[in-house]
């Protein structure tokens, strides 16, 4: 029965409360304080952070560093110049949607009435989610896939008793032979 | 490695010896005792000169690198030590001065655990520096070292700086004294290649332009450049107007120099940039205190960007062309496609505006600041190196004491740190031995590091301190009164003490100026005297406002080339 709309990643207009939703890429040095360097990047310039990922990277020389953050658009091109101009900064990029693929994972905890279950898992399959857990007055779904495809099974489960999510936060790749 | 009977301390020092690292300034400490006495141990050319504050060891450092283009090293220990360096370092920071800070700290096992004179000087240091490190193994000390001293000297310069755990610095070494430094993230080769494009571009457009101004900033002093802004300016017949740390790049006494620009720059300048057809901005970021309002700036104008740092296109002012690198290869590349331009009329144009508008004082009424420093150009033939500190005082040596020369000018724009102008001295005149240098300071601002009067005497330094000494925090007094209805508020310094009597308790010489008519007489005394430091407190009109004024914020065309008349809004631009 599943019609599945949100195999790619334009199929969903992003959710309202999305503001900024610009992406940034890293490749960093693997060192203490480097994250503080970057995060006073844009505390100085009152941008926020809505998400950050960060990973050692094949070389444990270096980390990757995925950005989701908001604040004023005309300032991004200096914050990006900032960052690159740390000198624990290898690369710093803005990724553009059409040119990258993104994506996160979210867990939702939602506390159901035995006869709502089977509405909640007919919504899981549909975005393709997992049940991790299961119990007799709750649920842990794992939902991934892109931001706005996690923000819309987050807001059609809302409508039923959501204890806690715990988001990673995106992590972005530019598709062919750009690198991240 | 074998071993090198050398431990983490005398592996640093000798690392900043082979560097060739001249001075080092500094105050000891229990964190720091491995790499003092490392001092002693290590032979080599470094002299170490003991300050009275941290803050003036940094500033000392900063003075001698601003007179000489070279580092110099700052060691301090732990916790309040380095605390007392921030200022320091914020002021070479925000002005591209080149600066290695040596820091002791506690042992390694003991951060994060509130030990004695334990501060997180790698986090509270983070916003302030070019870069810091925060060293963990004893044998990378030589590639931290060459990577600090590489770091802080070239691209844009700034400071560095290191914190060396004792444990660190006193542990043995057994690593390599003259390893490759590994920076994957830093590449300031690349400010020598440059965009052919955009310098076609550029002389394209300064090909079509009748009335353009060339804007110098610190990027030419630093990158050398003076000659072939010389080449630039003369070739096209174009007027020179220079930030406040551009002073010296080129002549101010040239025909074509319209003098220093901005919030107390010269009418002519400022009347330039506001009818130019064209701004070719040379080594400068557009700071706040020269462009105004930056809807306003320019607004007629083509503007040319050059800068070496990629983050300072489009921070202030959106250019027409932006060429990102070194300001000496980029004018050697421009001067290559350039022709005279026939700028006649609007040189003479300017012409009437110097007329019109000249830097001019009262001698009648009083002892005023302009004076003193009038006659002290005069009088040293415009050689002097002169350092300031920040205020009125400051504003005024900018307008009267021209300078001719790069290297010769030193003063803290982008902090507008006071109590810069006499430490800064002493560290230019360690530099420069054979130079006169004079520090021209405020009655305020020198008390703030006053207590390097000792430094000066103990090294028996010619250094000439010029207090112009109005009572008051003068530049803050005239905002008041200009901004506020007058109302004083925090800016009258009563309780001063007397300046001459205070050098003499340190051995030095003192002289006061009171009278108009006595200010070459003394002056000459001071410029005399060199068995050591001298101070010469000059009374002043207390006061007089700096003018022209730009209120911050407002368009260039908003000048003030006189007091108002009437009643002024506050302003509401940078502060
Ligand atoms: C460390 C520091 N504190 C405060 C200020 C703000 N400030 C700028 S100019 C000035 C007055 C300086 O007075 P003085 O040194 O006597 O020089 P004057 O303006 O009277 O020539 C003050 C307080 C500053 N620039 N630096
Ligand atoms: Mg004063």
């Amino acid at each position: 029965m599943t019609r599945d709309i949100v195999t790619s990643d334009s199929s969903l207009a992003p959710s309202p409360d999305i503001v900024g939703g610009h992406t940034l890429s890293m490749f960093v040095n693997n060192k203490p304080g480097v994250l503080m360097r970057i995060c006073q990047v844009f505390a100085r310039r009152a941008y926020n952070l809505d998400s950050v990922v960060v990973s050692r990277g094949r070389d444990p020389q270096f980390s990757r560093l995925t950005l989701g953050i908001s604040g004023d658009p005309a300032g991004l091109e200096q914050i990006i110049k900032q960052c690159n101009k740390l000198i624990d900064v290898i690369h710093c990029f803005e990724h553009d949607e059409r040119e990258s693929v993104t994506r996160e994972l979210a867990l939702v905890k939602v506390l159901i009435d035995p006869g709502d279950r089977a509405e909640v898992l007919q919504i899981l399959e549909h975005f393709g989610a997992k049940t991790v857990d299961l119990g007799a007055s709750s649920i842990i779904a794992m939902i991934y896939g892109n931001s706005e495809k996690v923000d819309a099974a987050v807001h059609l489960l809302s409508k039923f008793d959501i204890v806690e999510t715990v988001r990673t936060g995106k992590v972005v790749m530019a598709r062919g032979e750009a690198s991240t | 490695m074998s071993t090198t009977n050398l431990d983490g301390a005398q592996a640093l020092i000798k690392t900043l010896n082979d560097l060739g690292v001249e001075y080092i300034f500094g105050y000891s400490g229990g964190a720091a005792l491995p790499i003092f006495d490392a001092l002693e141990t290590v032979s080599g050319n470094i002299k170490f000169v003991l300050s009275r504050h941290e803050q003036g060891a940094c500033h000392m450092a900063d003075g001698y690198a601003r007179a000489t283009g070279k580092p110099a090293v700052v060691l301090v220990t732990s916790g309040p030590g380095a605390g007392n360096t921030i200022t320091g370092i914020m002021t070479a920071q925000m002005d591209s001065v080149p600066m290695i800070i040596i820091t002791g700290q506690q042992v390694t096992w003991m951060l994060g655990k509130d030990a004695f004179q334990e501060a997180d000087t790698f986090g509270l240091t983070m916003p302030v520096v070019k870069h810091n490190f925060l060293v963990r193994e004893t044998n990378s000390l030589p590639r931290i070292t060459k990577e600090a001293y590489h770091i802080a000297t070239t691209g844009r310069p700034g400071p560095v700086l290191i914190d060396v755990p004792k444990d660190i610095s006193q542990s043995e070494f057994t690593g390599d004294l003259d390893p490759d430094i590994d920076l994957p993230g830093y590449h300031p080769e690349t400010a020598f290649e440059i965009n052919a494009d955009a310098v076609t571009r550029a002389a394209e457009i300064i090909s079509h332009a009748k009335k353009p101004v060339i804007l110098g900033g610190h990027g030419i002093m630093i990158a050398r450049a003076d000659d072939e802004l010389m080449e630039l300016a003369t070739t096209l017949n174009c007027p020179v107007t220079t930030t406040l740390l551009g002073k010296g790049i080129f002549p101010e006494t040239h025909e074509l120099s319209l003098g220093m620009l901005g919030m107390h720059g010269t009418a002519y300048a400022n009347k330039a940039m506001v009818e130019c057809d064209l701004i070719i901005n040379i080594g400068s970021r557009f700071d706040d205190r020269i462009i105004g309002q930056p809807e306003k700036f320019g607004a007629l104008a083509k503007i040319i960007h050059v800068d070496i740092d990629p983050s300072e296109m489009n921070k202030m002012i959106h250019p027409d062309v932006e060429i990102i690198g070194d300001a000496k290869v980029v004018l050697q590349a421009l001067n290559k496609q350039i022709a005279p331009l026939e700028t006649s009329g609007w040189l003479a144009n300017l012409d009437g505006y110097k007329q019109k508008f000249p830097l001019a004082y009262r001698k009648q009424g009083g002892l005023r600041m302009q004076q003193v420093l009038d006659e002290l150009y005069q009088l040293t033939d415009g050689k002097a190196v002169v350092t300031t500190d920040v205020g009125q005082h400051q504003m005024w040596a900018a307008q009267f004491y021209k300078t001719n020369a790069s290297f010769n000018w030193l003063s803290s724009g982008g902090a507008g740190t006071m109590g810069f102008g006499f430490p800064a001295a002493i560290g230019a005149q360690f530099a420069r031995p054979n130079d006169i240098v004079v520090a021209v300071v405020g009655d305020g601002g020198y008390q703030m590091t006053l207590c390097e009067l000792a430094t000066a005497a103990l090294h028996k330094l010619p250094v000439k301190v010029l207090v112009l000494n109005n009572h008051y925090l003068g530049m803050v007094r005239q905002w008041q009164e200009l901004f506020f209805d007058n109302r004083e508020s925090g800016v009258n310094l009563e309780g001063n003490p007397d300046f001459v009597k205070l050098a003499e308790a340190y051995g030095i010489k003192g002289f006061n100026i009171k009278r108009p008519a006595d200010v070459g007489k003394v002056l000459q005394k001071a410029l005399d005297y060199n068995d050591g430091p001298c101070v010469i407190n000059a009374e002043c009109v207390k006061t007089e406002n700096v003018f022209p004024m730009i209120p911050a914020g407002a368009a260039l065309e908003d000048m003030l080339v006189e007091p108002p008349k009437h009643k002024m809004a506050k302003p509401t631009g940078s502060t």
